[in-house]
């Protein structure tokens, strides 16, 4: 599936900017509560191996992943709660 | 020809019954479970127990860690001072940390300075602290044991270690049958 994240509006901003691993993925667990099954969330994290953790939680719990983009000091990812 | 039928029907069913029970036990055997044996006390060792904890449960997997022997002291307050120590325990408590925050690096501590130095960069970088991982750990349920006889060993008592909602104090079978039915176990 392609979607143009740029365009995505999120139900949920998690801004876990603040924080090391494991903190973005411990924030996007506390975060994903707050949401109903097929909305959408976006974390902000300026964590490099965020972006290798968030797809891997979401493979595992099953909410569906949709990628992320760069800023100029973070990323934004996007995914789909199951 | 119906009753054929029949029996092939009745057949499948006890063969639908045995997979069943094969597969309930095979979902048994491994949880979605992990399980540490922590017996190192050193700083650095804590930290990746903690971080690899947390990470485990936030991907909704059941986490039981079993500190034994020089990990107790991690798990000590350093405000709490029990009375009744005989003198070994007594030697034996003033020699080791008081607390998570007086572990050791295992490597580079050069007399207190690494860890400290160690400390100001979690700060800097933004990691959590270990004070505030074991609140995290707290709240996802992350369960601790404590191995009874390293404590009596140690001359430790139950009563100057951290109040933790999910402190146990068990034996080594305890790890066993925990490590027994987790999918991962892991010794640090």
């Amino acid at each position: 599936m392609s979607v143009d994240l740029k365009s995505l509006k999120a139900n949920l901003v998690v801004d876990a900017r603040g924080t090391a691993c494991p903190g973005p993925l411990l924030a996007a667990k506390k975060a994903i509560g707050d949401i109903e099954s097929g909305e959408i969330m976006e974390i902000l994290s300026a964590d490099e191996g965020t972006k290798n953790d968030i797809p891997r939680w979401c493979e595992k719990v099953g909410h569906e992943y949709l990628g992320f983009y760069d800023e100029d000091s973070f990323s934004r990812l996007f995914l789909i709660k199951e | 020809m119906e009753t054929s039928q029949e029996i092939t029907m009745q057949e499948l069913q006890t063969q639908l019954e045995a997979l069943k029970k094969k597969v309930g036990k095979l979902e048994k055997g491994r949880k979605d479970q992990l399980s540490m044996a922590v017996v190192s006390g050193d700083f650095d060792k804590i930290l990746a127990t903690m971080v690899i904890s947390l990470a485990a449960a936030a991907m909704d997997t059941q986490v039981k860690l079993f500190f034994s022997f020089w990990s107790l002291s991690a798990l000590r307050d350093p405000k709490k001072t029990p009375k009744g120590k005989d003198f070994i325990s007594k030697m034996f408590g003033m020699m080791l940390p008081k607390g998570k925050n007086q572990l050791k690096l295992s490597n580079m501590n050069m007399a207190g300075m690494g860890p400290m130095m160690i400390k100001m960069l979690m700060k800097k970088k933004n990691v959590l602290s270990l004070h505030e991982m074991f609140n995290q750990a707290a709240e996802l349920g992350i369960e601790i044991t404590i191995c009874e006889m390293s404590m009596d060993l140690m001359g430790f008592k139950k009563e100057e270690f951290i109040d933790y909602p999910h402190l146990r104090y068990a034996g080594a079978a305890t790890f066993v049958a925990d490590a027994g039915e987790s999918a991962v176990q892991l010794f640090i």
